[in-house]
């Protein structure tokens, strides 16, 4: 039962990033491209978790705290470069 | 038994609600609606993958780890923070003519003085004669 409702959320969670890339690649706005790449971001996190689970393993945790350090930080990046046309001033 | 339907019920969930925020990123209108989808529904959806394997760990197992823990209070702390900061980008880069008008004076983006680009709301800044400023060596 578990292993079905794997390969469920594993489901839903490809299609959500196709939808993602999908809006990457046609935006009405640049905002609309930095808020996909950090929804790709979040959706890529439950991939590596529930990939974890379908291993037993709890190595692909750390590999998920990285990739959401990483995520949050270039999200405010680009946000900042938006807003003031530099980062670190 | 109990742990299965638990587990199940969790992934399934969250399953939905990754991929409503994905499918509201697409279909919503206009981009300040579509901030909500993904800053809201995902954030739930990989809360609950993160539950479900939590239980899972717990149970089958045998070893709790704090790890998810870590990464859903990591993730529910950011994702406002990220989700105020595209707001306010959006604000100041496309300048959208259809939101409601806050009470007070204006927008705090667009007014001159708070933390965002002042100059380029005030029209060009006067040229300032290029001298060493007191106390900086040039």
């Amino acid at each position: 039962m578990i292993a079905i409702a794997l390969d469920f959320a594993f489901g839903c969670f490809g299609l959500a990033l196709l939808l993602n890339l999908w809006r990457i690649v046609r935006a009405p706005g640049v905002t609309d491209r930095v808020l996909a790449l950090d929804t790709m971001v979040v959706n890529a996190i439950a991939l590596l978790v529930l990939y974890g689970i379908r291993q037993g393993t709890a190595v692909y945790f750390e590999a998920a705290v990285l990739i959401a350090m990483v995520g949050f930080v270039s999200t405010v990046a680009y946000a900042k470069f938006m807003l003031r046309g530099d980062i670190v001033e | 038994m109990v742990w299965d339907l638990l587990i199940t019920g969790f992934l399934v969930l969250a399953g939905v609600f990754g991929l409503v925020g994905s499918f509201g990123l697409v279909k919503l209108p206009d981009p300040m609606t579509r901030l909500h989808a993904p800053t809201k529904a995902t954030t739930l959806g990989v809360g609950g993958v993160l539950i479900a394997s939590m239980l899972f760990f717990a149970a089958k197992m045998g070893h709790f780890s704090a790890h998810e823990l870590l990464i859903t209070l990591f993730l529910f702390l950011t994702a406002p923070v990220s989700a105020l900061f595209l707001a306010k980008a959006n604000l100041h880069h496309d300048r959208p003519q259809n939101l409601p008008h806050p009470e007070g004076s204006e927008w705090a983006i667009l007014r001159i003085g708070t933390d965002t680009a002042a100059e380029t709301l005030a029209g060009p800044v006067p040229e300032q004669p290029l001298t060493p400023r007191e106390g900086r060596e040039t």
